[in-house]
């Protein structure tokens, strides 16, 4: 009987499914999908051709014309990375100081939110569903709610009714990384904490058990037992963190000041955007040259940003 | 010309000292937690490890926030107490009513469109040869800064005089069909909307992914029932389909809500704001950073958390409820 039925249903399988799909794949969806992937691909592409025309034809002809009349060059690209005087682009020195914020501000948070995930998923404390809950709270607190007392913080210390509790750090130079880092790991770890958490609480107890029954104390487990089980969770919240620090306009801004001691490349080129709009050569391949790393660790690294996005986990 | 990297190596030296610093740190922490006994209460170990992260929440998230909603109520200068007069600003000053305008404007049009699109093309692909492909390309701006984004959309709507040739795609296409280019960022109320364009470029991949994944995790029982009971494509999309990714389709509305209310960059590379085109984010770098209006750059930030507030809660709800 429940083979017959299920014989029916394969041959209704083979004609029903196809006759929907020949129809839903048919001339006005994919005609509307293409129309949607061309769009969703020419002003890149736009970007890419201009920044490898010479100069004078950027500023005359439409990218368009290329096709027509095809000269390239990497004198935009050579001017705005490697250029010295203050109207070039001095992209490489914006660009050094993006990784230098970059890394710590992606490896920090990382540590700091392992520490704290892996307390508040495996040790019994009182007070631990308070705790979390109240780090997962502050994942509402918009940035912009900080910023002005925590630039203060660094700039003139805490001082509560004319007691300084804690000095002006005054920084400097190459110094000011240190502002940025901070303000970076601050911003993270809830989202970080979040994270790690929910897959940390997934573990089997039993393993926590039977090592910590062996003697392993906590530093052990967390070193031999949790952080390699936890690797996905930990790629997906890097990758996360180093997008967001890297496409990053705000804390830069107001952090790392403006010159190229410190500034990230997008700051660089919201300057470049705002005062020499017109200077299409340098914008558009600076405007590349800040996209193409994170485009690369993006390609590279889909998968596990994919199965980030999947797990409900967005930073907003 | 020639980039001197000599003068660079002070920063990297920087990174080195950072990264030794905070390996000490990390080492400090996990020797503690080793030499602490295993005997001793669970809190011990728990205080090392949650130390560094809740002191940093605590300098620089918590008390922040009191003191932002502390200056919210005060002047410029932060020197005295002016009551609820920044408030009173930002809903009867036209300047500051325009910006709440088009804060409502983003966060009405970006998450509804973002949705849509991503919807329409994550059902279109979906289990075409082409779905990998089809999907990263859209997927691919996800990747792009939105100074970045912003950049590439100045060039698509660049303006020339009508006796020059354009450089600008958008108006390329206007003159080629015989209109006049158009300086599209300048006029309002429509440069708003060429620039929620942009926002919604940028996202629109999110939301193809996430509905994708949704759209396939469909049983594939309930999609064999309806096409046997002969349901037309448009039937399936709006009785099947839609009702069944119900979750992730609010997922998707609910983060662009709070990503769009916050939004800053696209704003401030493309118009810098002028030309009636500013939002809450980017009127509070200004008010606060740029005029030293303290007390109404921290009124718009606790603002825009009041904003946030119900969205999230609604968020955690709906998440319970799916636990």
């Amino acid at each position: 009987m429940t083979t017959l039925a299920s014989t029916v249903v394969r041959a209704k399988d083979t004609t029903a499914p196809q006759r929907v799909r020949r129809r839903l794949s048919g001339r006005v969806a994919s005609v509307v999908a293409i129309v949607i992937a061309v769009l969703w691909t020419t002003p890149t592409f736009g970007l890419l051709l201009s920044s490898l025309r010479p100069e004078d034809q950027i500023k005359t002809t439409g990218w368009w014309t290329f096709f027509a009349d095809p000269q390239l060059t990497l004198e935009n690209y050579r001017e705005v990375l490697f250029g010295t005087s203050s109207s070039s682009g001095q992209m490489m020195s914006f660009l050094i100081n993006s990784v230098v914020i970059t890394i710590p501000s992606v490896l920090f948070p990382l540590a700091l939110a392992t520490f704290a995930a892996y307390a508040l998923a495996w040790l019994p404390f009182r007070g631990r569903e308070w705790i979390y809950i109240g780090i997962f709270a502050l994942q509402i607190v918009p940035l912009q709610m900080s910023l002005v007392p925590l630039l203060s913080f660094f700039s003139q210390g805490v001082e509560i009714f004319g007691l300084q509790l804690s000095p002006a750090w005054n920084l400097e130079g190459p110094a000011r990384f240190i502002q940025v880092w901070f303000a970076h790991t601050c911003f993270a770890l809830p989202l970080g904490i979040f994270l790690l958490h929910n897959f940390m609480s997934e573990l089997p107890g039993e393993l926590m058990e039977a090592a910590r029954v062996d003697g392993a104390s906590h530093g052990v487990i967390l070193r031999k037992l949790v952080l390699p089980l936890v690797l996905p969770a930990l790629a997906t919240f890097a990758i996360f963190q180093f997008l967001w620090v890297w496409n990053d306009l705000l804390v830069g801004l107001i952090f790392a000041g403006g010159t190229p001691d410190s500034a990230p490349m997008t700051v660089r080129l919201a300057q470049m955007a705002g005062t020499r709009g017109n200077e299409w050569q340098r914008l558009t391949a600076g405007a590349f040259v800040s996209v193409i790393i994170p485009l690369v660790v993006f390609l590279s690294m889909q998968r596990y940003f994919v199965r980030g996005l999947l797990a409900g986990s967005v930073k907003g | 010309m020639d980039f001197d990297f000599a003068a660079e190596q002070s920063k990297l030296v920087q990174l080195l000292i950072g990264i030794a610093a905070f390996l000490v740190v990390v080492a400090v922490i996990l020797l503690l937690v080793d030499r602490a006994p295993m005997r001793r209460r669970a809190w011990v170990h728990a205080t090392i490890l949650l130390l560094p992260a809740t002191l940093l929440l605590g300098v620089g998230l918590v008390v922040p926030a009191i003191r932002t909603t502390l200056l919210s109520f005060m002047s410029g200068d932060s020197r005295q107490w002016v009551g609820l007069d920044n408030y009173g600003w930002m809903f009867t000053q036209p300047e500051a009513v325009t910006v709440l305008r088009n804060t409502l404007v983003w966060v009405l049009l970006v998450p509804l469109l973002v949705t849509s699109v991503g919807l329409v093309y994550a059902v279109l692909v979906d289990r075409t040869r082409f779905e990998a492909v089809a999907k990263s390309l859209v997927f691919l701006p996800m990747a792009i800064s939105f100074v970045g984004a912003g950049i590439i959309w100045r060039f698509v709507y660049a303006y020339r005089s009508v006796e020059q040739e354009q450089i600008g795609l958008l108006n390329q296409i206007v003159v080629a069909m015989g209109g006049e280019p158009q300086q599209w960022l300048q006029e309002p109320p429509l440069n708003t909307l060429f620039l929620i364009v942009v926002m919604v470029w940028i996202q629109a991949g999110f939301a193809t992914v996430v509905l994708s994944a949704a759209i396939k995790g469909i049983p594939a029982e309930i999609i064999e029932a309806a096409k046997l009971d002969g349901a037309s494509p448009l039937q399936m999309f709006f009785q099947v389909t839609l009702p069944s990714i119900r979750g992730a389709v609010i997922v998707v509305l609910v983060t662009q809500s709070i990503g769009t209310l916050k939004l800053f960059d696209i704003v401030r590379t493309m118009t810098g704001g002028q030309f009636d085109t500013s939002v809450i984010a980017n009127e509070m770098y200004n008010q606060a950073f740029r005029y030293g209006e303290t007390g109404k750059g921290a009124a718009l930030a606790v603002f825009l958390f009041v904003l946030v507030l119900p969205i999230v809660v609604y968020q955690i709800r709906q998440r319970r409820e799916v636990r």
